[in-house]
């Protein structure tokens, strides 16, 4: 386990540490494993002289919104699992049917009809298309199935109206489900590359990644400063990972209801 | 009476917003698909509609004459054989692994594991880029410290689909991993006392207990693994463009290639319907394999 380990995580490593070193040591042969003369130059590069704020902040937009394309994801999973209605194994074959749509099919006509509304180049039109996901709406599913049925009909027989139940009663009892989710939608979007590369034509609405992209072109040869945007884009994701994942494992042992 | 027509209205109201968002996003945009793949539409087309023709089944003749198109099929091919069965494999490994201990230290690494599949791809091209250059790459200096000769990590085909496999093997562990985890830690204790009180050994306790009960979520790590690696595209994408000589060329890639690139539509859109309907067969056959398992 330990070696295998050590084994995955040689590539972080290896940007972490290159990430400190001045342009001329990252190119050295034989190459150092830790920076001979430690330097912040390269990040403050990254905001000086290219826009990472900016992009930063357009990628925080696109996060938040992920997380209502997560509650709409929730809702759906438990509608199929815990409702009966005409047309349902219909429906939800059709949005399976959507996950295996290869993404460069839709790419072309999503653009036009996003063109046809004014909607491209600007934030809307990178966000709405990645809202919801037929993966997602699967899993909420397979999950909610789970919930004993019995406990939704005491709470309708307590009163409850619909929404009520969902948001007092399935979210608590589905919180680990939400939070496996709440994960992946998080760096979905954090990462969200392709799409906003096309329908973005400004700057000013580019994503992290489209600006490290942008920085890959750019200092080509420049693996120092290259290694501390990606370090950049990657540490905040561990250093939120690393706390989400022990309440994740927190939520699978309590596991709600028994 | 009125009552149940009431709350009938309610798993609509459910499911609507992600139902309708997935209508506008994939369902319409695919039916335009399948339209344009029987045309001629480019850019010319895209500016003005009345140069756009029908052409019936052209496009679709004139992919099984392209050579790119058909190489592209067999690296897509080569990347599933060998990349599924790994990704499977590894992340069912480590999540067994994994979930003997709940401590620290495996806290510490399920995160470690972790880490790859949320990394950012354009990141990864960023790294392993650099690790993989054949001059200052970490890699080759590694081997040349066990005096290996430098290998052309991305500058031969086939080495550099092997790479591609590696790098995306090394990212997709962790999502699967997970979702195994998740499974595993879903059996109930039970029957792991159960077992031990009819004194199976672990490899026997694993076989009979543990696979069998992790049959749904192999079964869907499977279906998600294939559809996923049927598509693959960001790899070859930032990594090589599809290079050395299409040697990593999937056939996502191609689509893209032909559809932004080139603009031309209608050819594109006919070779993503070919990879549609390859992904639908092998959903389907996974399906059908799973329909004839005993049930559980």
């Amino acid at each position: 386990m330990i070696v295998g380990g050590i084994v995955v995580s040689i590539p972080f490593i290896w940007m972490i540490t290159s990430a400190f070193k001045p342009e001329s040591e990252a190119l050295r042969i034989p190459p150092t494993l830790l920076p001979e003369h430690p330097t912040l130059e390269n990040f403050r590069h990254l905001f000086t002289e290219l826009n990472f704020l900016v992009y930063l902040r357009n990628t925080l937009i696109i996060v938040f919104f992920s997380f209502i394309g997560l509650l709409f994801n929730g809702m759906a999973g438990y509608g199929f699992a815990k409702f009966e209605f005409n047309g349902r194994e219909k429906i939800f074959y059709l949005v399976l049917a959507t996950m295996m749509i290869p993404g460069q099919v839709t790419m072309i006509p999503v653009y036009l009809l996003l063109n046809g509304i004014g909607l491209t180049n600007t934030l809307p039109g990178i966000i709405l298309p990645g809202l919801v996901a037929a993966f997602s709406i699967f899993l909420f599913r397979q999950f909610m199935t789970t919930i004993p049925t019995d406990l939704i009909e005491a709470a309708r027989l307590d009163g409850a109206g619909e929404f009520y139940i969902f948001f007092r009663l399935i979210i608590p009892i589905a919180k680990p489900i939400f939070a496996v989710q709440g994960i992946l939608a998080f760096i979905g979007a954090w990462n969200s590359f392709l799409w906003p590369l096309i329908v973005a034509n400004d700057e000013s609405l580019y994503t992290l990644s489209v600006g490290l992209s942008l920085l890959q072109g750019q200092y080509g040869n420049n693996f120092a400063l290259q290694m501390a945007g990606a370090a950049f884009m990657v540490v905040p994701i561990i250093i939120i990972f690393s706390f989400f994942q022990k309440y994740i494992v927190e939520g699978f042992t309590m596991s709600g209801i028994k | 009476m009125l009552k149940h027509k009431f709350r009938n209205r309610h798993p609509y109201m459910f499911i609507a917003p992600a139902v309708s968002l997935l209508i506008i996003f994939s369902i319409i945009p695919i039916t335009i698909a399948f339209f344009i793949s029987f045309t001629d539409l480019d850019l010319k087309g895209l500016a003005n509609w009345s140069n756009i023709n029908w052409i019936g089944f052209e496009n679709y003749q004139n992919l099984f004459a392209d050579d790119t198109f058909l190489k592209s099929i067999f690296n897509t091919l080569f990347y599933v054989m060998i990349g599924v069965p790994l990704v499977i494999i590894c992340s069912l490994g480590i999540a067994l692994m994994l979930n003997y201990g709940s401590n620290k230290l495996y806290s510490i690494f399920r995160s470690v594991y972790y880490m790859p599949s949320i990394t950012n791809i354009i990141a990864v091209a960023v790294i392993w880029g650099y690790l993989y250059n054949t001059e200052y790459g970490l890699f080759n200096y590694i081997l040349s410290l066990l005096s290996v000769e430098n290998i052309p990590w991305l500058q031969e085909p086939t080495i550099a689909k092997i790479s591609l496999i590696i790098l995306a093997v090394w990212k997709g562990i962790g999502i699967n991993m997970i979702i195994f985890l998740a499974a595993l830690q879903g059996i109930p204790r039970a029957y792991y006392e159960a077992a031990k009180m009819d004194g199976a050994n672990r490899i026997q306790t694993f076989f009979n207990v543990t696979l069998p009960l992790l049959r749904y979520a192999t079964f869907f790590v499977t279906v998600t693994t294939l559809i996923g690696w049927m598509q693959f595209f960001e790899e070859p994408y930032v990594m090589t463009q599809g290079g050395p000589l299409d040697g990593t060329l999937s056939i996502a890639l191609f689509i893209y290639k032909e559809g932004f690139q080139f603009s031309e539509f209608g050819y594109a859109a006919a070779g993503s319907f070919v990879l549609f309907i390859m992904i639908i067969i092998v959903t389907l056959i996974q399906f059908k394999l799973r329909k004839s398992d005993t049930e559980f």
